[in-house]
């Protein structure tokens, strides 16, 4: 999966997640952007996206995350060649 | 199978679509059955926060009462308990409640629960609840020193029993408190199980004595050690999200939990499921009764198949002996449906254990309508069993209070889907309980019996005798459980919990009344429960006023008020005081005080009617059962 089909992806979940409409997630879309996007609703979106992506993640994989880019890249790393 | 609650449908593809219909129609008709029905599938915890969000606004605009329940709860306890909330609220309108869950600050379980003026308990609530792990409690490490465990386990008991005195004091529907999981790493190995400082004896230590707690009244037990046993304690403690967020348990896990707490409440306030609605052919046995026979279909020894089926039966029998009606609804001949019943030697379930026999080619919905009607309880008590997916569709449709569980293809794992959903969660069990399928099919053929005579005569013939007694000690329970759970034939729906109802018993300003009654067809129980307060000098009001409607029809509401109106007389008062407060559920009785002979005495803006018995000119009727009365 490229970085920009995984981007489309994390966009879907985040309309649930936030429950808001109209998202315009690019790569460097982070929390500051997103009103709803609080500590617990990041559990929520974490967890989405493992069930989602069917992978897990360890935590100091998204300790430092920056923006959605980086969260990307970490869900591409983690999926199946 | 509980995990992912498989007793519920996928929610629907469009169902952020449909979240947003209901929300913005949140005036409009039959808003709440829609919430209920919106969360009536498996959701997950986004989806919970929607219909919680929905939840919380439709109550913003203080609706007047509707069909559902309606309660707050307090949660207090360990870790990060702000997702659990939310899904504790929408889980709850599957359990046909609408509830207000007030959260403590993350961290202030302790203070939360002592204070007075803590948010929780300042919040108004009617219910709390006290979510416990190991490492709330203090139970969180090996204690190897002689009496050091025990020590440990007895400040965890203190700890938590100063919390529930406290939160006692704020909710007056009582406080539910969980068992504390036990963590899956050994210390030992299997000497946990027998050495009392290991954490695995310390928690199952202190659980016990929880239970016993339960036993005792002062809480009421949410098992989660139980459910996290059911699901495994290596998938329920995720060590990964305690360190990150402090979650106690794997976030995966919320849906179910929530359900559970849910179910546990909504028990708690009276609201549960009274009757299990069963399909024959391919649920109570194996094979269609009318193309095989009662030779050709699967049921009994021998067979896999045959004894998946005697399992689903002996479950249904169970549900019966523990108070659960049982009923029949069937696509069949009548007389089809009824041979296993009377010839397959097999069969664990027989025709008196059914209360209510519906074998037709109508459609079941309409059936189901038929059967709630006979049995004289609301559609929305109903639970209904059946293999064919089109069946279950339909009434669902038709009926969206009815509960549907969905079945998966094995037969043999009908029982467990069924028990899991919690339908039939119950937070007290009396002799009551026990005898009340026999009650329902007894008036089932009562009603029979009154087709063949003139109303007099009939209620002549049923040799009733009705014992009307203060309320006391002994029955204190099953008086609570009626205030708690009667909706329909209760004139002002004030709801008392046992300590208060204990209370009243003490309250020389209360006259109290418990009435049994009997017939020839058996015991009905207890049937009607009365509350008066004297206060008023030679004015009695009645405070409580609720029946059991198995016995309408039966006059015995006259006999009830003859009792009150001698007491009252003879207490030198000159007249009683009716006061009827409608409810979503009571407008049968919107005429009660009316036809007993009582005179209108306002009407309050609520619609909360007042009525005047002049007891000079009040005289006992003539009425057909013998009374035994027993005076404190």
């Amino acid at each position: 999966m490229t970085i920009d089909e995984i981007i489309s992806k994390i966009a879907d979940v985040m309309v649930d997640v936030f429950d808001v409409d109209d998202l315009d997630v690019t790569s460097a879309t982070s929390a500051d952007d997103i009103e709803e996007w609080d500590s617990l609703s990041h559990i929520r979106f974490i967890i989405t996206l493992e069930r989602q992506f069917k992978i897990k993640f360890l935590n100091e994989e998204i300790a430092n995350l920056k923006n959605i880019g980086d969260l990307a890249r970490v869900i591409q790393s983690k999926l199946p060649a | 199978m509980f995990a992912d609650l498989a007793w519920l449908q996928d929610p629907p593809a469009d169902f952020r679509a449909r979240s947003k219909a209901v929300r913005a129609d949140l005036a409009g008709t039959a808003i709440e059955e829609r919430l209920a029905e919106l969360a009536s599938v498996r959701l997950d915890l986004n989806q919970l926060g929607q219909v919680a969000g929905l939840v919380a606004s439709y109550l913003a605009g203080t609706p007047p009462p509707g069909p559902l329940a309606r309660a707050r709860l307090g949660v207090v306890g360990a870790g990060t308990l702000a997702l659990l909330e939310p899904a504790i609220a929408a889980s709850a309108l599957r359990h046909r409640t609408l509830l207000t869950v007030v959260g403590g600050a993350y961290g202030s379980a302790v203070p939360d629960a002592l204070d007075p003026a803590s948010p929780v308990r300042s919040a108004g609530i009617d219910l709390a609840l006290v979510v416990l792990d190991h490492r709330l409690t203090g139970l969180d490490r090996p204690l190897l020193g002689a009496g050091e465990a025990a020590a440990a386990v007895e400040r965890a008991l203190a700890t938590v029993t100063a919390m529930v005195d406290g939160l006692a004091a704020s909710a007056p529907g009582g406080v539910l408190v969980t068992t504390v999981p036990v963590p899956p790493e050994p210390l030992f190995g299997s000497l946990d199980a027998v050495e009392p400082g290991s954490v695995a004896a310390q928690v199952t230590a202190f659980n016990s004595a929880l239970a016993h707690m339960a036993a005792g009244k002062r809480i009421v037990l949410v098992d989660l050690a139980r459910v996290a046993a059911t699901v495994g304690t290596d998938r329920w403690f995720d060590a990964g999200q305690w360190h990150a967020a402090k979650l106690p348990f794997a976030p995966e896990l919320i849906p179910l939990v929530a359900d559970v707490v849910a179910r546990t409440v909504a028990a708690l306030r009276g609201v549960t499921r009274k009757c299990l609605v069963l399909d024959l052919d391919n649920t109570l046995w194996g094979g269609v009764i009318g193309d095989d026979g009662v030779d050709g279909i699967a049921l009994g020894q021998g067979s896999a198949a045959g004894e998946a089926f005697l399992a689903v039966q002996a479950t249904a029998l169970a549900l019966r002996d523990r108070g659960i009606i049982l009923a029949v609804c069937s696509k069949n001949d009548d007389a089809v449906a009824r041979t296993p019943f009377r010839d397959h030697p097999d069969m664990v379930l027989k025709e008196n254990h059914i209360a209510a026999f519906v074998a037709n080619w109508g459609d079941k919905a309409t059936n189901m309508r038929a059967i709630a009607a006979a049995l004289n309880i609301g559609v929305d008590a109903l639970v209904f069993l059946d293999d064919n997916p089109v069946e279950r569709a339909q009434v669902r449709r038709e009926l969206p209070m009815v509960a549907v569980p969905e079945l998966p293809a094995d037969p043999a794992l009908y029982p467990r889907a069924l028990l899991a959903a919690g339908y039939f969660e119950a937070v007290a069990f009396a002799a009551e309980d026990r005898a009340r399928a026999d009650q329902y099919r007894a008036n089932a053929e009562r009603a029979a019996f009154a087709g063949t005579s003139d109303m007099a005569g009939y209620l002549a013939s049923l040799d009733m005798v009705a014992d009307m007694r203060p309320f006391d000690a002994i029955n204190r329970a099953r008086i609570a459980q009626l205030i708690n759970k009667s909706n329909q034939f209760n004139l002002t729906t004030r709801r008392y919990t046992e300590a208060q109802v204990a209370g009243l018993e003490a309250d020389t300003a209360k006259t109290t009344l418990q009435v049994r009654l009997t017939d020839r067809f058996g015991d009905n129980g207890m049937i009607s429960v009365v509350i008066v307060d004297r206060a008023g000098g030679d004015e009695w009001a009645i405070d409580t006023w609720l029946m059991s409607c198995r016995v309408l029809g039966r006059r015995l509401e006259e006999a009830v008020l003859a009792h009150i109106a001698l007491a009252a007389r003879a207490g030198g008062a000159t007249a009683l005081i009716g006061q009827f407060i409608p409810s979503a559920k009571n407008a049968m009785v919107a005429d009660h005080f009316a036809k007993l002979g009582f005179m209108p005495a306002g009407t309050a803006a609520d619609g909360t009617t007042t009525w005047r018995l002049d007891l000079a000119g009040y005289t006992v009727p003539d009425l057909p059962m013998r009374i035994d009365s027993t005076v404190a």
